[in-house]
């Protein structure tokens, strides 16, 4: 047996990859759920009514899918250049603890209007520090980015949990670890009344979007995609590699911390250690199975905030453990690399 | 400084590096193993996760601390075979099926845990074990508790590491196995299977990382939480690179660690409050980044490590 | 000759539609060297992929003194007594030469690896045929024709009988290429049986007793070494008179590119030593010289991916110092990249972004892709280069060969360019595309253009060039005029053998 590289891809075949790696993932996850004893059918039922069943869920699912949306976007920049940002969930708690540490110090008597704007700039900086680190270190010393981004997850986490431990301890939280809130003017304004759906959404999707079209009709696009496809060849037609994998890590790094940022103005208001359940993670099966594409990202986004909002509710009536939703999530990557390998090479005898 | 000094001077620490170094020990064979095939394994981290899991587990209802170690290394080497399929077989990105396989397995293992046992105030234990003084040896001032009264597992891996390195270096089969890292092509041309070579290494070196997560559950610790493996399997990918690929070296590098992290440890208690915990907490992850930049440039990389294989192309 | 110790018969191998071998048949006799011609895709490599079993065929049998040969098993071709030294060395940098010799000689479960046993059989076997190598040294450290003879000696260790050589010279100087030559007439008075692989008439006439012409897949002739001549046989393989066009004489224009004592310094070692030499419109200036001596770094420089460590660099008579792609493009040189596929063409990407990417500024405005312009350029381009085999938006990976290096020209000479830089421009195409490459070039420098051909092909040059520099361990040799050149004169350059008395020609 072995494997054809395919010539010709089909549109059509290229937009049913993603949903026929999602729906192999939902049976494999499927044969766990029936090996916990529940009705396999009826799981998946209550997954989608938890999210999506009344306006409560609906507006929930599409709260958690705002950060998703954004590590998702993060991790599909750096990854269509060839940069391995496995990074965003520390690039997403600095980018939280800048945005709290700013508001609560010096930042919070500004007007919402002016302090919302910079408050979402300083969250992304603090996240493009955080990659150009191990991107300098790439380039300098030919360090792999994967291992070192995935370290300095640890790093930032750790130091976000020094800084609510200490310095930037709520006095009034009853000496739980957790952050000085934000300023009450630096929070997101919300969507809808009565819901924790705030304007972090819209920020996503409109960065989607205009991504999508950097991306595609740009200059910058076409270097950072030749720049990932084969650098030695965007080099021999002058494209300058380095700057460009600085403005790839930059663009990752920032959407990365905007998404901390988000969180915290958006929702909590606060951060503690566990302000994200693994948003940097599943950012990158969100990217992956949207297949790098921005506009894609959305809509994987909104698939993975579906699973984790309805499996607790499932959880709660089946008594499955709500993890289910992180093995689907991860299965779903899984999957996507096989129909996405199938889409390319054909099996010939 | 003193405070120092006496840490260094208590044979408590030195048993502790051991200990320490134990898992970081194991799972660096066994990624060290992967990459001499030429295959990057970032599974690892999950690996190790659901080898800490199922092995307790396996422990936990009843068995054999040994069969729970075994458990956790033929479940590592399950996740090796899965890994190998989407990466030999299919060829795909070793970095993105990694952390595919890394993100299943840790998830995997939470569901089970929870399917297995409800959620209680204080996690269930299990009796791990227990250190064994080696005759003689252990009786020696210092020396005897600082290093000969560990338990088994832990002399396990310091041999393993003196066998891999035999292996790699002096059999017939590991320099196939160096080959096959260096130059599939080559290896194919004098009738050793390039394929069959990376499932091998690739299925018992994640059987490594197995054990070495099972380790954390059955000797270091006695029960099982989530998130407990802490990166230490990346730690352990940057610890291979700081060993240049070679056994005995990851063996030192997995103590040198270790003997930061027991020594940042014991500091943290002798200083008290004065430093935030979480400073220290950072060390081994700063070391590790630290130990990439020094060795990246000066290793000599398996030339073929990340490539797929694939018959009559080039 | 004695009865065959190999023999083919009806061999046939299909990929997809495309038939790669159409019932060969072959056979060899101990002692014997014959030699395998055709252009590439012939089936060749096909050929002797099946043989050493890295291919199973669709039909047909080999043969080993009269026992059928598995097939797809590489192990048994080893333990039948077939050797293979491939092209592209199936070697590891990393390892010693012991190591690279003796994996996979000895049982994978064998609790020891038995290193002195082989090491002295494999001095035993370098005495026997001549081919001197340290078995310790570390193999990245040898130079490319030591290289070879590990390859050698690794078929030789595992007791080949029949050995197969693919494209043995590619890699060689002239003396090398002559070492090897002697070798292997050695090796057969030894009684070992060899076949080797070639497209270089040249060599098949001096080296082989017989020869078998494969075309399209097919085996198309066979003749006696001694009953054939060169001309025959170029027509047997192309299978049509296929005639390269020759330079005619020219009178060059002025100095546009010259180079003083240029150096350029990486990792310590000087890949370049204060190099000269003048580029004159309208003439071609060929440097020749064996892959590996400082060519690539001098592509580079001149195509803007590289800086010099010292000398002077005048462009259009005007000192520059550090020359970016943009600088380089914008100046009107043309690059014509050494690897196709590596540096020529982003696989995945589609033709006109292909055809655009070095001069994407002129694509663009405010930063947006003019998409319309690009595809309308890369449209004409096709047209009027003849590319077959994709439209504007098909992605480049699916072109030939040839037709990406028709692409490539295209998007160079498509506006008139200054100077041309062309680093081996033929390498690797069928002679149809060697023609058409070469008649590029000539027109090229009929209009005026400056072209510096970097070659190590040595008819190439001679048929191109108006004026010959060699290229050796980083030096360059002066210049000689085309009239001078003799292949035996150019042969000696390329080994570094020129004197301050050979004449200057400028």
């Amino acid at each position: 047996m072995r494997f054809e590289r395919r010539e010709h891809r089909s549109i059509a075949l290229v937009i049913a990859t993603p949903l026929i790696a999602i729906g192999a993932a939902l049976a494999l996850a499927g044969v766990l759920t029936a090996v916990a004893g529940a009705p396999v059918l009826e799981a998946y039922w209550l997954i989608l009514k938890s999210a999506f069943g009344s306006r409560l869920s609906a507006t929930e699912t599409l709260t958690r899918a705002t950060p998703l949306i954004l590590t998702g976007l993060a991790a599909a920049v750096a990854f269509r250049a060839r940069l391995w940002n496995i990074g965003a969930e520390g690039q997403l708690y600095l980018g939280a603890i800048t945005v709290a540490w700013a508001s609560s110090q010096f930042l919070g008597d500004l007007p919402g209007l002016v302090q919302i704007p910079l408050l979402l700039l300083l969250g992304a900086l603090a996240g493009m520090t955080l990659l150009l680190v191990p991107l300098w270190m790439r380039l300098r010393f030919t360090v792999d980015e994967v291992v070192t981004t995935l370290l300095l997850n640890f790093v930032a986490v750790l130091l976000v949990s020094m800084l609510i431990d200490t310095v930037l301890k709520d006095p009034m939280a009853f000496g739980w670890p957790q952050s000085q809130p934000v300023a009450d003017a630096a929070m997101l304004p919300k969507l809808l009344a009565r819901s924790r759906l705030h304007l972090g959404l819209g920020i996503a999707v409109v960065l989607a979007i205009v991504l999508a079209f950097v991306q595609s009709r740009t200059v910058f696009g076409m270097q950072s995609r030749a720049a990932g496809l084969n650098p030695e060849g965007a080099v021999f037609a002058g494209v300058p590699l380095k700057g460009t994998l600085v403005i790839v890590a930059c663009i990752s790094g920032g959407l990365a911390g905007l998404a901390g940022a988000v969180e915290v103005m958006g929702v909590q208001g606060y951060v503690t250690t566990e302000l994200s359940p693994g948003f940097g993670y599943s950012g990158i099966v969100v990217a992956m199975l949207a297949n790098l594409n921005p506009l894609g990202v959305v809509l994987a986004a909104l698939f993975t905030a579906t699973m984790f909002v309805g499996a607790d509710g499932m959880s709660r009536s089946l008594g499955i453990p709500s993890y289910i939703a992180d093995v689907i999530v991860a299965l779903s990557l899984l999957t996507m690399l096989v129909a996405v390998f199938f889409t390319q090479y054909r099996i010939r005898r | 400084m003193s405070a120092a000094f006496d840490i260094i001077a208590s044979a408590g620490l030195w048993a502790a590096v051991l200990r320490i170094a134990t898992p970081l020990i194991l799972g660096t064979l066994g990624a060290l193993l992967c990459e001499r095939a030429g295959v990057l394994n970032l599974g690892i981290e999950g690996i190790m996760t659901f080898g800490a899991m199922i092995g307790w587990l396996t422990v936990y209802n009843g068995a054999d601390l040994w069969i729970g170690f075994l458990v956790a290394a033929v479940a590592g080497g399950l996740f090796g075979l899965l890994h190998s399929l989407l990466t030999v077989t299919l060829g795909l990105s070793q970095h993105v099926s990694g952390l595919g396989v890394t993100l299943f397995a840790s998830s995997f293992s939470y569901y089970v845990f929870r399917l297995a046992v409800p959620v209680a105030g204080t996690p269930p234990t299990i009796t791990p074990f227990q250190p064994i003084a080696i005759p003689g040896l252990s009786d020696l001032p210092f020396f005897g508790p600082a290093f000969f009264s560990q338990t088994t597992p832990t002399y396990l891996a310091i041999l393993l590491a003196l066998v891999l390195a035999y292996v790699i270096f002096r059999t017939p089969l590991g320099l196939a196995i160096r080959m096959t890292g260096e130059n599939p092509h080559a290896a194919e041309a004098q009738g050793i299977n390039p394929m069959v070579v990376r499932y091998g290494a690739v299925i018992i070196g994640s059987a490594l990382m197995g054990m070495a997560g099972a380790f954390l559950t059955l000797a270091a610790f006695n029960s099982f939480f989530p998130t407990m493996v802490q990166g230490r399997g990346w730690i352990c990918i940057a610890l291979v690179v700081f060993a240049s690929w070679r056994p005995v070296r990851a063996l030192l590098g997995g103590l040198l660690f270790a003997f930061f992290d027991g020594f940042q440890l014991r500091l943290q208690t002798v200083l008290g409050g004065a430093v935030p915990y979480q400073l220290f907490l950072m060390i081994p992850y700063i070391l590790s980044i630290v130990a990439l930049a020094l060795m990246a440039r000066r290793a000599r990389v398996p030339q073929a490590l990340m490539q797929p294989y694939r018959r009559g192309e080039r | 000759m004695s009865k065959p110790v190999l023999e083919i018969v009806g061999v046939s191998k299909r990929f997809g539609t495309t038939v790669a071998n159409d019932k060969i048949s072959l056979s060899l006799a101990q002692g014997e060297i014959i030699a395998l011609l055709g252009e590439n895709g012939a089936g060749k490599t096909t050929l002797m992929s099946i043989l050493f079993g890295h291919y199973v065929a669709d039909e047909g049998q080999i043969l080993v003194d009269g026992q059928e040969l598995p097939q797809g098993k590489p192990r048994a071709a080893i333990r039948a007594g077939i050797g293979m030294v491939h092209q592209h060395f199936a070697l590891a940098p990393n390892l010693t030469v012991l190591e690279n010799v003796i994996t996979g000689t000895q049982s994978l479960w064998s609790p020891k690896l038995r290193r002195s046993d082989a090491r002295t059989k494999l001095l035993t076997i370098s005495e026997r045929f001549g081919l001197k190598v340290d078995p310790d040294a570390r193999l990245g450290d040898l130079s490319v024709g030591e290289q070879q003879r590990v390859e050698i000696l690794k078929a030789l260790y595992n007791e080949a009988r029949i050995l197969v050589f693919d494209e043995p010279t590619a890699v060689l100087t002239q003396t090398e290429s002559e070492r090897l030559f002697a070798t292997l007439k050695d090796m057969a008075a030894q009684g070992l049986s060899l076949i080797f692989i070639s497209h270089k008439l040249d060599e098949v006439m001096s080296a082989a007793d017989r020869v078998i012409v494969l075309r399209g897949g097919r085996h198309v002739a066979e003749r006696r070494t001694s009953e054939t001549s060169k001309a025959e046989l170029a027509e047997l393989m192309v299978g049509r008179t296929v005639t390269r066009p020759v330079r005619e004489p020219s009178t060059p224009g002025d100095v546009v590119l010259e180079a003083a004592a240029v150096t350029i310094r990486s990792d310590g070692i000087d890949r370049l030593k204060a190099v000269d030499f003048r580029l004159h419109a309208g003439e071609v200036l060929g440097i020749i010289g064996v892959s590996g001596n400082g060519q690539h770094v001098l592509a580079q420089l001149l195509s803007g991916t590289r800086s010099k460590t010292a000398g002077d660099l005048l462009l259009y008579g005007k000192a520059v110092d550090k020359l970016s792609v943009a600088d380089v493009v914008s100046a009107g040189i043309g690059r014509i990249p050494e690897d196709r596929n590596k540096e020529g063409a982003i696989g995945e990407m589609a033709i006109w972004e292909n055809a655009i990417l070095e001069r994407v500024k002129a694509f663009s405005r405010g930063g947006l892709v003019d998409r319309k312009a690009a595809v309308a350029f890369t449209q004409t381009i096709i047209d009027r280069f003849d590319v077959r085999g994709g439209s504007p938006t098909s992605r480049i990976r699916l072109l030939s060969g040839g037709n990406m290096q028709k692409l490539i020209f295209g998007r160079n000479l498509i506006n008139r360019q200054r100077i041309l830089l062309a680093a081996q421009p033929a390498r690797g195409l069928d002679e149809g595309a060697v023609a058409a490459v070469h008649e590029r070039i000539l027109e090229a420098k009929r209009q005026g253009t400056a072209v510096l051909l970097i070659s190590e092909d040595l008819d190439e040059v001679m048929a191109l060039a108006d004026r010959i520099q060699a290229i050796v361990g980083g030096r360059l040799s002066p210049a000689i005029s085309a009239e001078e050149a003799s292949a035996r004169k150019l042969g000696l350059m390329m080994a570094g053998e020129w004197t301050s008395e050979v004449p200057h020609a400028v």
